[in-house]
């Protein structure tokens, strides 16, 4: 393995080499001749992962396809007649999903980075706000997500408190929104705290005050830092969407439940999950690029 | 709370024109003693340098003279002010003071200018027209004008050091600390940072340095400080500290200083 990474990498850089260098330069036999050699290495590399991939495929589908509950699973589950009536409905449903993600990922990215900026407040006025927000995040960040859903969707209508919403949809929203704060909230303050302290000193020492330090210096750079993850959060959101459904929200899952709950056919729910993956390997693969981009950039100076 | 603190009962009053005074500073470390009992006077106008092994508390003084690190025992004065009062305004002390540190500390996110522009803007309150035409100005006179856009990691170490120093002066102090600002450069980029140095000088800057640049530090001190075991061991003007010695630590020091070719014996 490490092997073919070796091979890979150095074709690239010779063949640039070659290609921009202009004062007449030739490669020489001992430059071709290895070049030659790691081609033929790549090649062959290229060719074992094929055929590899191709063997664990076909063993993967003998597998499927021979085992006992086999016809009866792809009638319920791969029925295109019905898997074509979900469709249209699933991605009706889906608005609803996406305009969730949306209203509340913004909610939550400003109340994530107010819970983490709160909690590096220094100075005995400010304790306790730190302690809420620490018993914040740690509540929220160990109740299970369907929990806090059911709590808020159940529970806060049976307060009967007047003023207050019983639309399932908004407090399921809000259920998300606590539950994703306290999440996106650890993801800031761990970029915060990435930030060397060295940067802190320079703009202390520059007579900048802790709060403009921390303004115009530590959380720009904290940020930037946590995009990428911030991303995966993104995703993980959009999924969780779905489950708002248990309060009755017709939404994406639920509108699969409705065409499967009369027809005791399966492939709704199927494709409702392949729309949502289809939705999220865009937002997942951007998020490694960007993540590698940024690898890429960081510091090339050497600034600390 | 402005620059007026601790002014009743501060010790003994400043002599004249003395910008920094360190009485019997003691700093700790968990235990370890790094600044055992430091005295200290630095004249306005003048360049004080510290010299000393490495671990000899150069960097430690000078964090604490910037507030950055507490003091166990002992006083700084600036300008008459004890600054290690408790009811000093740190904030308003680190104003008057700049520091230029051995890895540069630019701020990576910014230009160049908004590195320069950031605490004169922020902390002194200037319109950013009249920010950057001070920046601008002082980049140039450091032949940095043209780098005003870029970020710092397209700079080479000496130019982003010099831009520290920019950074570092456009805040108006009044006592500059470089730390050991040439450290982390190759000896080709030294030179262009020590004549910037040596130009704050001609202006009258009052600066304490610490370097283990000694020919350096010979040409351009007024003073030189040899830090020893937490003590100022040997003080006085170059030409007795590095011609005549006093102190036998100081000569071997000295010598060792001259065997690795950082000064011409």
């Amino acid at each position: 393995m490490s092997g073919d990474a070796r091979t890979a990498e150095p074709v690239d850089v010779a063949k640039d080499a070659a290609g921009d260098a202009d004062d007449g330069y030739r490669p020489s036999e001992r430059r071709l001749a290895h070049e030659a050699y790691r081609r033929g290495r790549a090649r062959r590399s290229a060719l074992i992962a094929t055929a590899s991939t191709l063997v664990t495929a076909v063993a993967l589908y003998l597998l499927v396809v021979n085992s006992p509950g086999w016809e009866v699973t792809r009638r319920t589950f791969f029925n295109l007649d019905y898997a074509r009536q979900a469709l249209p409905e699933v991605l009706r449903g889906l608005r609803l999903n996406l305009e969730l993600m949306l209203g509340c990922g913004v909610l939550i990215l400003v109340f994530g980075l107010l819970l983490a900026v709160l909690r590096t407040l220094r100075g005995p006025v400010f304790l306790p706000v730190r302690l809420l927000a620490t018993a914040y995040v740690d509540f929220f960040l160990g109740l299970p997500m369907i929990i806090c859903l059911l709590v808020m969707i159940t529970g806060v209508p049976a307060l009967r408190l007047s003023g207050v919403t019983t639309d399932p949809l908004l407090l399921g929203g809000a259920a998300l929104v606590l539950t994703y704060s306290a999440y996106v909230s650890e993801v800031f303050r761990s970029g915060i705290e990435s930030v060397h302290p060295s940067q802190r000193a320079a703009a202390r020492s520059l007579g900048l005050t802790n709060a403009q330090a921390m303004r115009y210096v530590v959380l720009p750079q904290a940020v930037r830092r946590v995009v990428p993850p911030l991303l995966n959060n993104l995703v993980s959101l959009q999924k969780d969407t779905g489950l708002v459904s248990i309060g009755g929200a017709i939404d994406a899952v639920y509108a699969a439940k409705i065409i499967a709950a009369h027809s005791f056919n399966f492939t709704p729910y199927l494709v409702a999950g392949l729309v949502f993956i289809v939705l999220t390997i865009p937002l997942t693969r951007f998020a490694d690029w960007l993540t590698g981009r940024m690898n890429r950039r960081q510091f090339q100076g050497g600034a600390v | 709370m402005t620059a007026g603190v601790a002014r009743a009962g501060a010790g003994p009053a400043a002599g004249p024109g003395e910008v920094l005074r360190l009485e019997s500073v003691r700093k700790t470390f968990g235990g370890q003693v790094v600044l055992r009992d430091v005295g200290l006077a630095v004249p306005e106008h003048s360049v004080t340098a510290l010299i000393g092994a490495s671990g000899s508390g150069k960097s430690t003084l000078m964090r604490c003279v910037n507030l950055l690190e507490r003091i166990d025992d002992g006083a700084i004065f600036l300008d008459g002010e004890e600054i290690t009062d408790p009811r000093a305004d740190e904030d308003a002390v680190r104003r008057r003071i700049g520091v230029v540190f051995q890895s540069y500390n630019l701020f990576p996110h910014m230009t160049v200018l908004d590195n320069i522009t950031l605490a004169p803007r922020r902390v002194h309150r200037a319109g950013r027209a009249e920010a950057e035409a001070r920046a601008l100005e002082l980049l140039e006179r450091l032949g940095l004008a043209a780098k005003a856009k870029e970020y710092p990691d397209r700079l080479s170490g000496g130019q982003q050091q010099r831009v520290a120093i920019v950074r570092a002066l456009a805040a108006g102090p009044r006592l500059l600390l470089l730390d050991e600002i040439t450290a982390a450069l190759d000896p080709v980029l030294v030179g262009e940072v020590l004549s910037v140095v040596r130009d704050l000088k001609e202006q009258g800057m009052t600066m304490v340095i610490s370097t283990h640049e000694m020919g350096f530090a010979r040409e351009v001190a007024d003073q030189v400080c040899f830090l020893d075991d937490g003590v100022v061991l040997e003080q006085g003007p170059p030409e007795q500290v590095f011609g005549d010695p006093q102190e036998e630590r100081t000569r071997r020091f000295l010598s060792r200083v001259v065997a690795s070719g950082r000064l011409q014996g």
